[in-house]
């Protein structure tokens, strides 16, 4: 693909965005393959015709997922890519995790890493181009078979067809290819986007099967010969090291087989999980808290509060509003507060390793297994080839199980070390809530003036919080100028770092600034839609406040403020009518909404919601409308915007993680409540229509709800909540 | 030594008695899609049908369920043949990351076995209990009515 860079970066996918519209189909984009890594043997069960394409003698075909499957529906999006150019019978289909080689890195972040929504986009020309060379191979195959033109040839789901009636499997040319040493060509043709058949129809998803009989392979799920089971007792005071422990209770219990320290904590071994849990449970740690017994989110929040009305770093100043501010007659202002959040994934951590002399062998759900390899590899003092991660399915992630430390991988490492057998290490619910790696904390100041028709005319955000970027240390391009990007993600009318995009809102005077307090002990972590699950609150809810104050309904105003941005205006025009803007609502009830750009991808939502006299409500109605470019299959797209719905709902109902004297005071479901069946809200999806280059939508759909629900909240009752999670401040999500 | 019945099976297990019924199908029997979500009954993953109700085994001690029948979601699909929960599942395209699904399926089916046609209250009352995170819940409830409309229409058993 000729307009893909020969080094392509984030940097250079998201500066632009639109790379990945061809207007040419003729692609040469090279794969950095070679059959010669495939059995060329004649004879041999199997043909690599691809770096991502393997097929067999019975007509099997196994594409290699080079991204992450844990629910976001990537693997049916990457083999739909694939069978789109091939002609592939989806009966014969089988899907394998690749392998940590360079060959399978993300060609938008040049490492193997599942994340921030980009794995369609990046995927969309590769998979594709594997496809159609892949075909161009057999029809070489088929007409050598033959003896004949290629303009006799055609495919049939998995076959070959001549016109006057014979046929071959693909799996049936494989002997063909190894014969003539047949190479696939350079350069091959893809089919126009009016050709499709299968890109951008509705299609199920591949590993369901798998999924409803209970032989869906998850980390946890992992069985090895020899295999034993670990559990970690970890410290009340998270970050805290082991003086000295107590282990006689422990190893009483039969079964019981080893108990040693790790940097984690003191980890019992046993004979099956049950039996290390309850080992763990009867040591005797005396810690070391290393000062972190002191942390409180409270403190945090007052420190944040303070912060948050001096300078910060300036992300952007368009116009005036410092000075604007100084002398206006009124400026309104407020401050919205943002808890830490855990990610709580219904499989919780986990992780197999095997350690030996030479090399080390992990099975894992990660989404960010290249530089899993590296920790390990750095960890043990092996080369990185002598690490191997078998990538398992995931029971979800949300950005946990993409860790800069590796933390849940390295746990089982040093726990294997010194074994001769492998051994699991799986995280209680109770260590998954307290692990102390948390959507951070955030505070936002904002102060703003409208002018004289009653539209924003000034403003002036300020965002207090830990950057992720600054602590994990994960790519420097995320922080320009000391300003980590993903904590203004959203509050911002230009472009930044590279980022392409900015709120598609345009306010004459608009200033932000950004605090990234260095704190110690609680690890912030990329948490579904990063910086948007705060800054979308802040942004969305103080708009609103904005709309009420100059008397402006707050669609309208929306729909004012992106005359300049047709891509966001036509989307919020299609909500007004979707979502019955119009429509009047009977007494306690009442609409909000909002609208985002995360990751390329333009979202709004508009919602209802009834409150009852006692605050408890419910929400009767959620309209979502996305625009992400070509809709590769709206069956995943519809599952995300649910997905995204949940969570985000989950989060502004519930969600808060308290940390007093350093201790996390949540455990388990009962007090870090998870949204339950009966309080879904019906959710409608709309996809605007559209033949530009795909773009994400796994994340998208987090950012608007909640600030959709609360500005609705402000509709039905005149009660402004500032503070989150709503459960705290007098609304309570109906069961 | 304790003998369970595990999909029509006799098993004989040398856990701990106390140990709970979840690890005792995933760590000495390898039946591993029942799940681990919570350990103290709250969020449904580990839903077994024992003599044929729902319950949970996460928190169901081995001891208390000597010499009784278990079935987990690997026996469903008796025969090769989706029962009409896990087809409708299929129809329906409920998974997203699938963790929570062997729970909810059994939940679903042992609500079907004894009321087959419950109406959208009674899907809640049942189905509240089963927490999934990635956000299923609307494709689960159309799929609970689906697979009733099959079984009532003299469609495949649940």
């Amino acid at each position: 693909m000729s307009q893909l860079p020969s080094d392509p970066s984030r940097r250079t996918f998201l500066k632009s965005s639109s790379m990945l519209a061809t207007g040419s189909l003729l692609v040469g984009f090279e794969l950095p393959y070679s059959l010669a890594s495939a059995p060329k043997s004649s004879g041999a069960a199997s043909l690599m015709t691809d770096a991502f394409i393997r097929i067999d003698r019975d007509n099997t075909i196994t594409i290699l997922m080079n991204h992450a499957e844990f629910g976001n529906g990537v693997y049916t999006s990457l083999a739909m890519m694939v069978a789109e150019e091939l002609d592939i019978d989806w009966q014969r289909l089988r899907w394998e995790a690749a392998p940590t080689e360079p060959r399978y890195y993300s060609p938008i972040f040049g490492e193997y890493l599942t994340a921030g929504s980009v794995s369609t986009a990046g995927a969309f020309m590769p998979m594709r181009t594997a496809g159609a060379k892949t075909k161009a191979l057999l029809l070489q195959a088929a007409g050598l078979l033959w003896q004949t033109d290629a303009v006799q040839l055609s495919t049939d789901a998995g076959w070959i067809a001549h016109s006057d009636g014979r046929r071959v499997s693909y799996g049936g040319l494989i002997e063909v290819i190894q014969d003539h040493n047949l190479e696939p060509p350079k350069t091959v043709d893809l089919k126009p986007t009016s050709a499709f058949s299968v890109l951008g129809f509705p299609k199920k998803r591949i590993e369901a099967p798998e999924k409803v009989t209970g032989r869906a392979l998850f980390g946890i799920d992992i069985k090895r010969p020899g295999m034993i089971y670990g559990a970690v007792a970890r410290p009340p005071v998270y970050g805290s090291r082991v003086i000295a422990f107590d282990d006689k209770a422990a190893r009483a219990i039969p079964g019981v087989l080893k108990v040693k320290a790790i940097d984690a904590g003191v980890v019992v071994l046993a004979k099956d999980y049950w039996t290390a849990s309850k080992g763990a449970k009867a040591l005797t740690i005396q810690w070391d808290d290393l000062g972190l017994g002191q942390l409180s989110t409270a403190s945090f929040t007052e420190e944040y509060r303070a912060l948050s009305k001096t300078d910060g770093l300036l992300a952007e100043d368009i116009g005036d509003a410092k000075g604007l501010h100084e002398t206006a007659s009124a400026v309104h202002e407020a401050v919205y507060e943002m808890p830490y959040l855990a990610h709580a994934t219904m499989e919780p951590m986990n992780c197999t390793a095997q350690v030996f002399d030479d090399r080390c062998e992990i099975w894992v759900g990660t989404q960010n297994q290249g530089n899993d390899r590296t920790v390990v590899a750095k960890m043990l003092g092996l080369p990185e080839a002598s690490v191997v991660i078998n990538r398992t399915l995931m029971g979800g992630t949300f950005g946990r199980r993409a860790s800069k430390t590796a933390d849940f991988i390295t746990d089982a490492v040093q726990a294997a070390q010194g074994e001769t057998v492998p051994v699991q290490i799986i995280w209680s619910r109770e260590e998954d809530i307290r692990g102390g790696h948390y959507r951070p904390l955030f505070v936002h100041r904002l102060r703003g003036t409208v002018d004289t028709e009653g539209y924003p005319a000034s403003w002036h955000q300020t965002a207090v919080g830990q950057s992720i970027m600054q602590h994990t240390k994960h790519d420097p391009t995320y922080m320009v100028r000391g300003i980590d990007i993903y904590s203004v993600d959203g509050c911002l009318q230009e472009p930044f770092g590279v980022f392409p995009y900015g709120t598609s809102y345009r306010i004459p005077h608009h200033r932000v600034e950004s605090h990234n307090p260095p704190k110690i002990g609680v690890r912030p972590h990329e948490w579904r839609a990063v910086g948007h699950t705060h800054t979308g609150i802040a942004y969305e809810c103080f708009l609103d406040e904005l709309a009420h104050l100059g008397g402006k309904d707050p669609l309208a105003l929306r729909l004012h403020l992106t005359q300049d941005n047709d891509r966001m205006h036509q989307l919020l025009l299609r909500l007004k009518e979707a979502a019955d803007w119009d429509q009047p609502l009977a007494a306690g009830r009442g609409r909000g909404v909002a609208a985002r750009v995360y990751s390329v991808s333009p979202i709004a939502q508009a919602v209802e919601v009834t409150v009852a006299r006692d605050g408890t409500f419910t929400v009767d109605r959620v309209v979502c409308v996305v625009d992400c470019g070509f809709a590769v299959n709206p069956l995943g797209i519809e599952a995300q915007i649910h997905g995204g719905v949940m969570l985000g709902l989950n989060a502004v109902a519930y969600g808060a993680i308290d940390l007093v004297d350093g201790q996390v005071q949540q455990s388990n479901f009962h007090d870090a409540r998870a949204l339950r069946f009966n309080q879904m809200p019906a959710v409608e999806v709309h996809i605007m229509q559209s033949d530009a280059p795909p773009t994400g939508v796994g994340e998208q759909a987090t950012t608007p709800i909640a600030p959709a629900v609360a500005n609705a909240l402000f509709h039905a009752t005149g009660k402004r909540i500032r503070q989150f999670p709503l459960d705290r401040h007098g609304f309570i999500l109906k069961a | 030594m304790v003998t369970i019945i595990v999909n029509d099976e006799a098993r004989t297990v040398s856990a701990s008695p106390d140990t709970p019924l979840l690890w005792v199908l995933r760590d000495h029997l390898h039946l591993t899609g029942t799940k681990y979500g919570c350990g103290i009954s709250l969020c449904g993953a580990c839903t077994v049908h024992l003599n044929g109700e729902a319950v949970r085994s996460c928190t169901l001690p081995l001891a208390a369920v000597a010499d009784q029948r278990v079935e987990t979601i690997e026996h469903l699909a008796v025969g090769g043949d989706y029962n009409a929960v896990q087809s409708a599942w299929l129809d329906e395209d409920v998974a997203q990351c699938g963790y929570c699904q062997s729970g909810q399926i059994m939940a679903a089916t042992a609500l079907l076995n004894n009321n087959p046609s419950p109406s959208d209250a009674e899907i809640d009352a049942a189905m509240a209990g089963h927490i999934c995170r990635c956000g299923t819940y609307q494709k689960i409830r159309a799929a609970i009515h689906r697979a009733a409309k099959v079984t009532e229409g003299g469609g495949s058993q649940v």
